[in-house]
């Protein structure tokens, strides 16, 4: 019994800081409907922020005032980002806002790592807190004691400012209804700023509150940023009275997993997420998306043209500059343009589903690794031939398709985003963690192609030819009336559903074929690469193949095909300098504030300004 | 017809970009290194350092062969797949002759099997996945840093004279932790067949949740503890640990935590009594590894880490591969590889025929804190070669090759 409380203390205790960073991210979304991807990043900085100001700060009146320090350095750092990066941009389609955001998680990197240097820094104990009291005979630390004290305090201060305050009642308003808020005169600028200023602080206050519990690291940012989402989601997105239960629920689970199942602690917390979503599919306290709530902001969307003859020809010669590379290029370059086809295609399944079907998935690499996993665990276990192997990728990532796509189709927007990508994370851990059948994080070795497709040159053909088909396929399928249908299903599923469309069949069939075609990137993947690791499942690289779609353009036809070639030739450039994820990321946040449109979306418009090609008659 | 000129433009334009080769220079030799500079910086900056001190050193003596030697430094992001391109384009436009690095194992594998593939020559200089040189090993890869199973072996080897009984064991739930456990066991039980090992935790990595662990192992209630987690998840756990006392008359057993690159970062927290294994910089006092000690702070102004020590003694192994091959050729290169010594501040270590692990070994000691840092005490510096499993048994898990 005794080990059973303190379990359950040490599972509250953890809640803290988890709590504190996901509120913070929970708010920016309600009223700002941006999904914050720089949040763990902000999280960090606490962390930093907190351990210098200790330095300085000494004895116990130091170091609480070095948390509410940090806490509003935080901030303050927040509101630079949204007055900087993301108030231009307000005006871009929906969710365009994360590219920034990825942007900002590139430069903070970066400068962390030229301010406070690469070593892990422990972060200090709190004074006058540093023992332990004997609850039942277990030893409990005092600073736990605190921090399961402190949190409740801090939930009850938010909630009085959010429900009882005029700055409440606004921020309320807003996550309601935001052009009402505006018509009636409030400066809806200034409200964003200041709940971007709250959440940051919050996200600040966490990393530093957790210091006597941990450190500062550079991966930080990376490692809460899964569990932080989970929190919002299982809790409802801008709930706080659920994001306070879900970070209690996750983190006293967890307790209680690393001693009962010690193996399957990663699995734990997704399983949970999809369980939740699947009963209550807002979360706990959420509420349905209200339609039109975030309607079209932006001007009016232009429907998708199959392209014009000029088009055409340019491509065609493109494609048969590709088919020469052999004769005039190197070796290196053949596995460049591999590499960047492969990604194409990848990112292009994605944009099938996001720009076409108006479903964003954050979790698209569950299919790209998925397919290619079938492929490698194929050819390792049962010496079939490559060919085979490579067809069964995206059969195989088709499947896993379908039983996501129906666990997922019934949600919308963000939550339907969330739910994606707990599955991904769900697959990932799995194959993290099952390594006697799948490698673990050692991989799978040896996937290499047959010897008749094993010289550079001839699977260099064979990826065009796939690549290049599947994407075709794609545009193809894009104006099929399949495609019509899915975009009816888009657009107005109402009215798409009165003309006899079965919207919600219609998705689930396109989430499948994006499935499958990321499937074919992944199978082309890793015969490419002779190897498989859990890391093509991951968060990050689901995110690479979003932020791509997002910066060549959503509502262009050919986005993520230009964004993925654009976004990896750079890549490839910059990675042979020091800091090159801080130019990276100015550079993705330039292109964000110069091209809200995306890499196409702003060169057409620019081509039509200057009368190099035609607007669109009717087109004002 | 304005839009087809522009176009034609473009594509000319693109045809000479794709195309263009940069231009390889004749007048020294190129490795092609490999490393996450940025996602583990606070490990690959004292490695890279340790490479450029060595290169600095060797080509002041004439280089090899008579040209100087040179590594090309390259980030791959900590991700395999990046690795991989990276590799070809050092071998094919580069003009690499060979390839070196990697820290992360899975990268390192991704390396090795890209290089059997390939026909290229890789020095996995730092990786410590047993499977690099054992079940995955190849012809073309060849990996100098004490593994995991040999580190786990010494500390076993220490661990049975405590007369410890009940063990636990915590350990990072990914590659190198379960390997870790796994050859702990194996060589423990091998010695004392009456150990038993009464939990076994396995946090995830970089996600630990410290209290909860100590809370785990408490309710064991074993003789000592069987440590593998490092980083981050070390400080917290030594922490939790200490504050709950979950230390108190256990004794610990603890893989790596005495390098510097781990042990620092805990300052005047750092464990007390743990037997560990590491690199205790601090304490020599005369012979070739005070020397490269010596010389490595002179030039960089700052402790050699484990990271440096790798770094400096991958380019000795470069070097004195080249001139036992005396020539840059693939083939030739392998075939130099066996039995290749080659003479480093730890003292003089052999590439392995057998398996083509190196046999490096590792310094073993107990932690103790002084002037407010972590250190080792009463180390004494183990052969990896006393530390590996049979000829037999390995020549089984290479499957023959």
């Amino acid at each position: 019994m005794g080990l059973f409380i303190a379990q359950l203390l040490t599972g509250l205790a953890n809640a803290g800081a988890l709590f504190m960073v996901a509120s913070g991210l929970s708010l920016i979304f309600g009223v700002t409907r941006i999904v914050n991807f720089a949040h763990g990043s902000f999280y960090m900085l606490g962390a930093f922020i907190g351990y210098s100001l200790l330095q300085v700060l000494p004895g116990m009146v130091g170091f609480w005032v070095a948390m509410l320090l940090a806490a509003i350095a935080v901030g303050v750092i927040g509101v630079i980002v949204e007055l900087l990066v993301l108030r231009p941009i307000y005006r871009a389609p929906e969710l365009f806002q994360l590219v920034a955001t990825f942007g900002v998680i590139l430069v903070i990197q970066d400068l962390a790592l030229m301010i406070w240097g690469a070593e892990d820094m422990l972060g200090p104990r709190a004074p006058g807190l540093k023992g332990i009291v004997r609850i039942m005979g277990e030893p409990v630390p005092t600073y736990d004691i605190a921090l399961i004290v402190i949190t409740p305090f801090v939930a009850l201060a938010l909630w009085y400012l959010i429900t009882k305050t005029r700055v409440g009642i606004l921020v309320r308003a807003a996550t309601q209804d935001r052009e009402m808020v505006s018509a009636l005169g409030v400066n809806q600028s200034w409200l964003f700023t200041g709940v971007f200023f709250l959440g940051a602080a919050l996200a600040g206050l966490g990393g530093a509150i957790q210091l006597p519990k941990g450190g500062a690291d550079l991966l930080m940012d990376f490692n809460i940023l899964a569990s932080i989402f989970v929190v919002v989601v299982i809790g409802g997105m801008g709930s706080l009275p659920g994001a306070y239960l879900a970070a209690v629920l996750i983190s006293v689970l967890n307790v209680f997993g690393v001693t009962y199942i010690p193996q399957s602690t990663l699995v734990l917390m997704f399983v949970v997420m999809a369980v939740v979503l699947m009963i209550k599919p807002y979360g706990l306290f959420g509420r349905e998306e209200v339609a039109g709530e975030h309607g079209q902001v932006g001007e009016v969307e232009r429907p998708f043209k199959p392209a014009g003859l000029n088009a055409r020809l340019i491509v065609a010669a493109f494609l048969l500059v590709l088919a020469l590379v052999p004769l005039y290029g190197s070796a290196f370059s053949m596995v460049l343009i591999t590499d960047i086809v492969i990604f194409c295609l990848f990112a292009a399944s994605l944009h099938f589903l996001l720009g076409i079907g108006g479903l964003v998935s954050f979790g698209h690499a569950a299919f790209f690794g998925g397919g290619a996993y079938v492929a490698a665990l194929i050819v390792t276990y049962s010496d079939t031939p490559m060919e085979f192997a490579l067809m069964l990728a995206p059969i195989g990532a088709a499947m896993a398709a379908v039983i996501i796509g129906w666990l997922c189709i019934r949600l919308t927007g963000v939550y339907f985003a969330m739910l994606t990508m707990a599955f991904a994370q769900l697959l990932w851990s799995l194959v993290y963690q099952w390594g006697e059948f799948t490698g673990g994080d050692d991989g799978l070795l040896n996937i290499w192609p047959s010897d008749w497709l094993n010289d550079t040159t001839v699977y260099y053909f064979l990826t065009l030819i796939i690549g290049v088909g599947g994407i075709l396929l794609l545009r193809h399928a894009a104006h099929s009336p399949f495609g019509y249908g899915l975009r009816a299903a888009r657009d107005s599923a109402r009215q798409a559903e009165a003309m006899g469309i079965h919207t919600k069949r219609v998705q689930w069939v396109a989430f499948t074929f994006a499935g499958a075609m990321a499937g074919v990137a992944g199978g082309l993947f890793v015969f490419s690469k002779g190897s498989i690791f859990p890391s093509e499942l991951e968060i990050a690289r689901s995110f690479d193949a979003l932020i791509v779609v997002f910066l060549g353009g959503v509502k262009t036809l050919s986005g993520g095909v230009v964004g993925g070639a654009v976004l990896e030739t750079i890549k490839d450039f910059l990675t042979r300098f020091e800091y090159w994820r801080m130019t990276l990321g100015l550079l993705i946040i330039g292109v964000v504030i110069l091209a809200p449109d995306g890499i196409v979306g702003s060169l057409r418009k620019a081509s039509e300004r200057l009368g190099i090609t035609k607007r669109p008659e009717g087109e004002v | 017809m304005k839009l087809v000129k522009s176009t034609m433009g473009l594509i000319a334009a693109v045809a000479l970009g794709l195309g263009a080769v940069t231009a390889v220079s004749a007048d020294s030799i190129k490795i092609g290194e490999i490393n996450h500079y940025k996602r583990m910086a606070a490990f690959a900056n004292p490695y890279k350092n340790g490479i450029t001190l060595a290169l600095e050193e060797i080509n002041a003596k004439g280089g090899v062969l008579g040209k100087d030697l040179e590594f090309i430094f390259r980030d791959d992001q900590g991700d395999p797949g990046e690795a991989v391109k990276i590799a070809e384009e050092l071998m094919t436009r580069d003009g690499a002759v060979m390839l070196a690095g990697s820290i992360l194992s899975n990268v390192g594998l991704a390396l090795a099997s890209f290089a059997a593939e390939k026909h290229y020559i890789y020095l996995a200089s730092e990786p410590l996945a047993d499977a690099l040189v054992w079940e995955s090993g190849n012809d073309y890869t060849f990996r100098l840093r004490t593994s995991t199973y040999m580190q786990a072996a010494m500390l076993a080897g220490a661990a049975a004279k405590t007369g410890a009984k009940r063990w636990a064991t915590i350990a990072p739930n990914y590659a190198y932790g379960k390997d870790a456990v796994a050859a702990f066991k194996k060589a423990l039980t091998a010695i004392d067949p009456d150990v038993e090992f009464v939990t076994e935790q396995w946090p995830a990595l970089f996600k630990i949740d410290a209290g909860a662990e100590v809370q785990a192992i408490e309710r064991a209630k074993p003789d000592a503890i069987f440590n593998v987690t490092f980083g981050g998840d070390l400080a917290k756990f030594v922490r939790e640990g200490n504050t709950r006392g979950l230390f108190e008359g256990r004794e610990v057993f603890s893989l790596l935590s005495g390098e510097p690159e781990y042990l620092d970062p805990l300052k005047d927290e750092a464990p007390v009594g743990w037997t560990v294994t590491g690199y205790p910089w601090y304490d020599f006092t005369e012979g070739p590894n005070k020397v490269f000690v010596d010389a490595y702070m002179k030039r960089w102004n700052e402790r050699p880490g484990i990271g440096s020590l790798v770094g400096y003694m991958s380019a000795q192994v470069v070097a004195a591969l080249i001139e036992k091959a005396g020539s840059t050729d693939t083939e030739a290169l392998r075939k130099a590889f066996a039995d290749l010594k080659v003479s480093t501040p730890v003292g003089e270590i052999t590439f392995r025929k057998l398996d083509h692990q190196a046999t490096m070994g590792a310094f073993v000691g107990k932690t103790a804190v002084r002037d407010g840092a972590g250190v080792m005490v009463d180390w004494v510096y183990l052969d990896g070669a006393d530390y590996l499993p049979s000829d037999e048994e390995v020549m089984k898990m290479r499957g023959g090759n």
